[in-house]
């Protein structure tokens, strides 16, 4: 695998959550590392999700939307 | 162990004696089977309650999925068997496409398609069984419920995964992504359909495979064979694609109010761990099945946006009415299965 490869990407799904490609370091504001359980990971912009800061589907319920 | 299957008419009568002995061209029991599957569709049945012929499908898929039915693998690939349930097959897809209404297509490009099957898939607001199971189910009634679900979960992520091939490029990496994570992404123990047997035997069910078949309804079996139809015939990998986006988009809320049951119920993480994974991963799965999935085949393949649709509503529609089934049984006090469960479950 190259370097290109490894760099992560990030896609910012229109109505929902930011889904991360690729290998990042998720920590807590002290640099606890979050344990991740899979290996492309959606992370919560709407502030509902349950299990913060992964995405749980709450965006649907609360018909968060990116655009305004 | 392959679970002891009964018969639920003359087609899966004549199909289980058939496959009790050695294959041949010249079994008559095939034969048998062929000439009351034509019958029993003469009679114009409903598909998806037509308890022998949904059996008969279950076990004719049973052979290409293994661990099923106790017959030779020659089986598998029998004409006479192939041959009818292609005849059979045809009518249950002709019912669906009757029942399943698609209203305006959107552009065949990813982003209008993910768009279309969130908006699809978004809850009506009419009555739930996850609500139900989170609020109201009896500990007898959560068991149920897990037993309708054994028939697709304990083989979860099969059905599409026959898909795999008959894909290139976006969509084809789409499936392969979401499929390595529900096979436990190299983690036996991570394997979806067995976190889901571990929930079973904490709750103190079998979890071998097919172990409570005689118990579910057609309609349960209906879900899986349908999936199962859409996953082995290459013509319908539209309406595969389709079915897993809107399976996907189906399922973190609803597996967080099951979850929420099984806590309420008074059981732990053994139990519960299932629906957690999957509050999770189908939160992810969901981006990826619209977008990247359905979307990508879309944009490759706008000829096949119609049956992308249409697998998508045949999945909110069939596993509406199994969702209903359990519903209205449980509101009513009464069991949903065929067969009551023996005290010793």
């Amino acid at each position: 695998m190259t370097a290109h490869d490894e760099q992560p990407v990030i896609v910012a799904c229109p109505d929902g959550p930011l889904l991360v490609r690729g290998h990042i370091d998720l920590t807590a504001p002290d640099g606890t590392p979050i344990e991740q359980h899979r290996r492309t990971v959606a992370l919560c912009r709407c502030g509902v999700s349950t299990i913060k800061p992964f995405c749980d589907g709450s965006h649907k319920a609360v018909h968060f939307r990116t655009e305004s | 162990m392959t679970p002891r299957i009964t018969p639920r008419g003359p087609v899966s009568e004549a199909l289980l004696d058939a496959l009790r002995a050695e294959p041949s061209d010249a079994s008559g029991d095939a034969a048998r089977f062929s000439q009351n599957a034509a019958r029993a569709l003469r009679a114009q049945p409903d598909l998806l309650t037509d308890e022998d012929l949904q059996l008969t499908l279950f076990v004719l898929y049973g052979l290409h999925y293994g661990e099923t039915v106790d017959a030779d693998d020659e089986w598998e690939w029998h004409p006479e068997l192939l041959r009818t349930r292609r005849a059979i097959e045809r009518e249950f897809e002709r019912q669906l496409r009757r029942r399943v209404q698609l209203g305006e297509l959107p552009e065949p490009d990813a982003e209008a398609v993910a768009a279309y099957l969130f908006d699809l898939t978004s809850d009506d607001g009419g009555p739930s069984l996850s609500r139900y199971l989170a609020k109201k189910a009896t500990e007898e009634q959560a068991v149920e419920f897990v037993i309708h679900r054994s028939i697709y979960t304990r083989k979860e992520a099969d059905p599409h995964s026959w898909a795999i091939p008959r894909l290139t490029g976006r969509p084809k990496a789409a499936l392969v992504e979401v499929q390595a994570d529900e096979y436990g992404g190299g983690r036996p123990e991570r394997i979806h359909a067995e976190i889901f047997g571990r929930t079973m035997r904490e709750l103190g069910l079998d979890d071998s495979y097919g172990a409570y078949i005689d118990h579910v309804p057609a309609i349960t079996l209906a879900s899986f064979t349908m999936m199962s139809m859409f996953g082995l015939n290459r013509s319908l990998r539209g309406a595969i694609v389709g079915h897993l986006a809107a399976f996907e988009m189906t399922s973190s809320i609803p597996n967080r109010f099951y979850g929420n049951g099984f806590r309420r119920l008074g059981h732990d993480d053994d139990v519960t761990w299932y629906y957690d994974e999957h509050v999770e991963a189908d939160a992810v799965h969901e981006q990826i099945a619209g977008r990247d999935l359905a979307g990508g085949l879309a944009e490759q393949h706008p000829e096949l946006l119609p049956d992308i649709v249409f697998g998508a509503a045949a999945c909110l529609y069939v596993d509406g009415l199994a969702g209903q089934h359990l519903l209205e049984s449980f509101e009513a006090g009464r069991s949903s299965l065929r067969r009551p469960l023996a005290v010793a479950a």
